[in-house]
């Protein structure tokens, strides 16, 4: 059953990600990368990692379907035609997917207890965390508690973009500008 | 958007459940699966869905632009401000433990109050976000949807 579902969740990936190539009207192309998230997401849920699922479907089909709207929206609703050479771009493409997977054949099988992930600090952190933490989700105690100060740093990475995007996008220098241009009027 | 008559009743009836939701996730992302980021980013989408359905300017008056702002701050300076406190109570920086006279119980307190200073400044960021994009002059026109 499992990996019939996998199977259903990645042809749809690849479907969206043809669909996604082919198209040129960009409206289209934002709600279909919504729908790759969300395709994503639902395959995280199968591996059993919840809360990447849970992030990728509030940040990767949520927030930025809409913010990709709202950019779209300021600029052209149109893809301009290529001008590159596609065979080329299609032979980094190639390339570089060849290279990928040759990497993943390295890899230990999915959910293998001699992967790498379950062998240095993964037990540790499973064995301490009901004891010095409490708390039943060992993903949150590393996150907040023995990671807190990573956590502080993403916070403050967010913190950052914010206030970046609001000085760009939101300054104030329209309104001054109107009301200086008004008095030079007033003056002349 | 105003003549979409099925698009406002269902978000209005949506908005509500989406903010219980975030605040579940919240509260409840040491138990289950979830934390800070996620729910900031619910609680965020329930803004903005009104922002987008009804409009901006009702957007505005439910939650002014500057005030948003002050937000994004807010959730760093909680998540630091924890860290500063365990060093007055005699820990090192972010060592909850200090926080109860249980180890545990510090640990606990810790983690949902810099989950909600996360929280703040995602959701924060956020609406922020969206309104620095929606407040520039060209807006989707009802053809495109």
């Amino acid at each position: 059953m499992e990996a019939f579902i996998d199977i259903v969740l990645f042809g749809f990936l690849i479907l969206t990600a043809i669909a996604i190539m082919r198209l040129r009207n960009l409206f289209a192309v934002v709600m279909l990368s919504g729908v790759f998230s969300l395709l994503s997401a639902g395959l995280f849920v199968v591996m059993d990692a919840v809360d990447v699922a849970f992030t990728e479907a509030a940040v990767g089909a949520g927030i930025s379907t809409v913010l990709m709207l709202g950019t779209m929206a300021m600029t052209s609703r149109e893809e301009k035609p290529p001008v590159h050479n596609r065979l080329f771009s299609f032979a980094i493409a190639v390339i570089v997917g060849a290279a990928l997977i040759y990497g993943t054949t390295d890899m230990p099988p999915f959910g293998s207890p001699d992967a790498p992930a379950h062998q240095h600090v993964g037990p540790d952190y499973i064995e301490r965390t009901p004891k010095e933490i409490g708390v039943p989700n060992v993903v949150t105690a590393v996150l907040a508690s023995y990671r807190g100060f990573d956590t502080l740093g993403e916070v403050a990475v967010i913190f950052t973009a914010g206030i970046a995007v609001i000085v760009l996008l939101h300054g104030r220098t329209r309104p001054a500008r109107t009301a200086r241009a008004r008095k030079k009027e007033k003056d002349v | 958007m105003h003549h979409h008559l099925i698009l406002r009743v269902v978000s209005k009836m949506l908005i509500p459940p989406i903010l219980l939701y975030a605040l579940y996730v919240q509260f409840h992302g040491d138990f289950g699966p979830g934390g800070g980021f996620q729910a900031g980013v619910i609680f965020a989408v329930a803004f903005i869905l009104y922002g987008i359905v009804f409009s901006l300017d009702h957007l505005r008056r439910a939650v002014p632009p500057h005030i948003v702002r002050r937000f994004v701050a807010l959730g760093l300076l909680i998540y630091a401000g924890v860290g500063v406190a365990n060093l007055f109570l005699g820990g090192n920086f972010l060592d909850y433990s200090t926080l109860a006279h249980d180890a545990k119980h510090g640990q606990h307190y810790g983690i949902l109050l810099v989950e909600l200073g996360v929280g703040i400044t995602v959701a924060a960021v956020m609406i922020s976000i969206f309104f620095a994009f929606a407040s520039r002059p060209p807006t989707i026109k009802d053809t495109d949807w």
